[in-house]
């Protein structure tokens, strides 16, 4: 079996808001084609960090970073680095489904429109095949044009998921993409996230330890501020080397 | 009577009170459209609307006046709106935490306050004066778009303020830009209230008077305008220059194009309140 | 694509930057009239002279006689509009159905969409007349009937703030209050109204703020008679008023009558200037009470 490479590295992070110390010397590296869980404790740093990845962090006054990301071996914080050809590479959905409210059909293909893509059929295309590929596809092929707001709230972070999926990213951030839906919904995402990871990249960010355990390869455990653990999320979970992991996954805190 | 009996009588006298209040604004405005009503409607007819001013009362007509207030209402919207919701947008969207952003705001705050007949000042020295525009419709549409443009402002923030940070960051995150982010989700996002309020602030500058007759707009104007550098007068000042003659007959005039004026700005504020209820029915968050 | 983002910025910045030069023209236009108003006239005597006579022959340029006119009709608006107002605030807030409020509050800001020269039409041809039927001696200009016109026109400016800053007064306050047997009236006025003053003030500095600028009311049914007096019945000229009388008629530019709706303007201008500041420091400084 070939190794596969790292994809994304962050070295020696550290991360700042105003006076804040968020982040502390992060340093991990994350193979391209696997699942990697971020869990810990609220406020432990771990949505901080997964936003660092597509510089989502930029808009908030007084955040600052040290230390280096690397998405591909090549540093995203360097000026050269255009803010959003990295997000085109580095995907992202979020804790709360959030379509625009617009059609279905807008919702998909807008990342494709900023980008100047106007042709019909290139973003029909690209529509149905993102649909399909977020396991959507079936369910509202009939309604593009109806508003995405009247989707349930499962079928609004499928449609997240295929809004990301459409201008072909590489690496896919999630940020507790299932918190806010139902069990049935949540089982729907993580088949999708079991299914995605053939072709991408992902992190997810969850509180939920069983969810954590089913979707990911490896995990990472942070503890304010610290990446206290990083391993095969099997290891992790099976034979904990740090107390604080320990006392997280039994459920002492969280 | 005990002191409990005393305090439950006065409750119950305050509350008769309450109600005297709060109707006797309601009641005075309902006698005062029914004296209008009475003595102006049967003024109104195709001849009132479409004849030009005369010295004698049973000829005049109103055709000039809300010919000018139309121009007034179109030109002051093409200034004000784009105006408007671009510092609005800067103000909400781009100003970081700032002493000048601060500023910006309590100046905005300031400018609200400021009686309508300062901004005729204003508007006599530097669109009649200064840039020669003299009694027109474009420099009486000026001073009116600087009079409603915090109006404009605050409520384009207040419509921008309301589209949730998560449609913003869903935007991003799709490597969009500022600027994309704003053109394509926030504004659309926020165009009924953004509109509400610019039809707010027409009916706001559609009943001024003041202003404009600083500026130079004229009582009597023989003709229809026709480009934006014609002199004209407004519906209010024709109200104000009948209203101030003393025969009846001009009184019942005045009576009668305030009804036309009342109907424009109920009007305006009715597309408004409809705007707004049916915004909030439509987005739930 | 760059570039085109901050000449978009560069745009936007400039359109909110513009209300910013509209203050500077406003000060810019008032100042430098009047200052070559005042070389003619001295500030003292503007000041202390007591009369108001710059159309006429022997001209007078005392400020005071338009002052007392603009101070007298809004005097008699904010008796009007204050206790009203405030009564409905108390009223709303702790006497009626909710529903009766989402009502009644939409309702009475239709007083306040009204074009002015509408309430002036009202005040001269309907309270006027009304009001001579009781007080024989009242002329048929006169500051109370605009006074008590412009009144009506305020209430609601008086109603909405007031009643926004009693809901905001926490509840335990009120619970309190109720918890000791308080009737709802001394829960109003012993607890809720003293807790909301700051905003009850910044309702009413506003009000008087509005009433000082208003124009066509007074100029409609208050006359064009300056005259120093605390008289309600007799006809009287406001600032705004001598403005719009001296726009009407013909007088040149340049001429020393010309600046004087400059110099009257600024006076008009630092009063509402200075109300309009006062609220926004009243608030600022006691909204953070409640946080």
């Amino acid at each position: 079996m070939s190794r596969k490479h790292n994809k994304l590295e962050a070295i020696n992070l550290d991360a700042y808001y105003g006076d804040f110390h968020a982040l502390k010397g992060i340093n991990i590296a994350m193979e391209e084609k696997n699942v990697t869980a971020f869990i810990g404790p609220s406020g432990c740093g771990k949505s901080t960090f997964l936003r660092t990845f597509n510089r989502m962090n930029d808009y908030i006054d007084g955040f600052r970073t040290e230390g280096d990301i690397l998405l591909d071996g090549k540093d995203i914080y360097t000026k050269e680095v255009r803010v959003d050809e990295l997000r085109k590479e580095v995907g992202m959905v979020f804790q709360k489904p959030n379509p625009f409210p617009k059609t279905i059909f807008e919702n998909v293909v807008y990342g494709l429109k900023i980008q100047g893509i106007s042709k019909k059929a290139v973003l029909e295309e690209a529509a149905e095949k993102s649909l399909k590929r977020a396991a959507l596809w079936n369910e509202v092929k009939d309604n593009l044009n109806k508003s995405a707001l009247a989707l349930s709230g499962g079928q609004q972070q499928r449609l997240c998921i295929a809004r990301a999926l459409a201008i072909s990213p590489s690496v896919l951030l999630m940020d507790e993409p299932a918190s806010a839906l139902d069990p049935l919904s949540t089982a729907k995402i993580e088949e999708l996230i079991y299914e995605l990871k053939n072709d991408y990249t992902i992190v997810i960010v969850t509180h939920n330890m069983q969810q954590a355990g089913r979707v990911s390869d490896n995990t990472a455990f942070f503890y304010m501020g610290e990446l206290v653990e990083y391993s095969k999320t099997k290891t992790m979970f099976t034979s904990p080397q740090d107390t604080r992991t320990q006392n997280y996954i039994t459920g002492r805190f969280g | 009577m005990t002191n409990s009996e005393k305090n439950r009588l006065k409750d119950k006298a305050f509350q008769v009170f309450g109600v005297f209040c709060t109707f006797i604004g309601l009641v005075v405005l309902a006698v005062f459209l029914f004296d209008i009503i009475l003595e102006g409607a049967r003024r109104i007819d195709w001849d009132f609307l479409v004849s030009l001013p005369s010295r004698r009362a049973a000829r005049a007509g109103i055709l000039t006046a809300w010919v000018g207030t139309l121009w007034i209402l179109v030109l002051t919207t093409i200034i004000a709106f784009p105006l408007g919701v671009a510092a609005g947008v800067y103000l909400e969207e781009y100003a970081r935490k700032s002493k000048m952003a601060n500023f910006l705001e309590i100046n905005i705050a300031n400018l609200a306050g400021v009686p309508s007949i300062i901004y005729g000042l204003l508007g006599l020295e530097i669109f009649v004066r200064q840039m020669n525009l003299g009694g027109s419709l474009l420099a009486g549409a000026l001073t009116l778009s600087l009079l409603i443009l915090p109006i404009i402002i605050v409520t384009t923030r207040e419509a921008i303020k309301s589209v949730p940070r998560s449609v913003r960051d869903g935007s991003y995150a799709l490597g969009a830009s500022k600027w994309q982010t704003v053109w394509n989700q926030v504004l659309p996002a926020s165009f009924g209230g953004i509109l509400t309020g610019i039809i707010l602030a027409l009916s706001r500058a559609v009943g001024e008077a003041a202003p404009l007759i600083v500026i130079g707009a004229l009582a009597y104007v023989p003709f229809t305008p026709s480009s934006p550098l014609d002199e004209f007068t407004v519906l209010p000042i024709q109200i104000f220059n009948w209203t101030s003659r003393p025969q009846a007959e001009f009184q019942t005039n005045a009576a009668a194009a305030i009804i036309v004026l009342l109907i424009i700005t109920f009007m305006l504020n009715g597309i408004a309140v409809y705007l707004r209820n049916r915004q909030q029915k439509k987005i739930k968050w | 694509m760059r570039v085109s983002e901050k000449i978009i910025e560069g745009l936007l910045w400039l359109a909110a930057v513009i209300t910013i030069l509209i203050t500077a023209g406003i000060i810019w236009v008032l100042l430098s009239e009047s200052i070559s108003f005042f070389q003619v006239v001295p500030l003292v005597d503007f000041l202390t002279e007591k009369e108001w006579t710059p159309l006429f022959a022997d001209k007078k340029f005392g400020i005071a006689p338009l002052v007392a006119g603009t101070l007298l009709t809004t005097a008699v608006a904010i008796s009007v509009a204050l206790p009203i107002g405030l009564t409905i605030a108390v009223y709303l807030n702790e006497y009626a159905h909710a529903r009766l409020k989402q009502v009644v509050k939409p309702l009475l800001e239709v007083l306040a969409t009204i074009p002015t020269v509408v309430y002036g039409f009202f005040a001269l041809t309907v309270v006027t007349p009304f009001l001579q039927g009781f007080i024989p001696d009242l002329a048929g200009f006169n500051a109370l009937s605009a006074g008590i016109v412009m009144g009506i026109m305020i209430i609601p400016m008086i109603s909405s703030l007031s009643e926004d800053a009693i809901s905001a007064v926490p509840r335990s306050l009120r619970e309190a209050a109720y918890g000791m047997g308080s009737t709802r009236l001394q829960t109003s006025f012993g607890v809720m109204v003293p807790a909301a003053s700051s905003g009850i003030v910044v309702s009413v500095i506003l009000a008087i703020s509005r009433a000082v600028g208003e124009t066509m009311i007074v100029a409609i049914a208050a006359g064009q008679q300056p005259r120093l007096t605390l008289n309600p019945l007799v006809p009287i000229e406001t600032i705004t008023t001598y403005i719009v009388q001296v726009s009407l008629g013909d007088v040149p530019r340049g001429s020393l009558e010309y600046k004087t709706i400059f110099a009257a303007g600024i006076t008009l201008f630092i009063f509402t200037f200075a109300l309009n500041n006062l609220s926004f420091w009243i608030k600022k400084k006691y909204q953070e009470k409640y946080d």
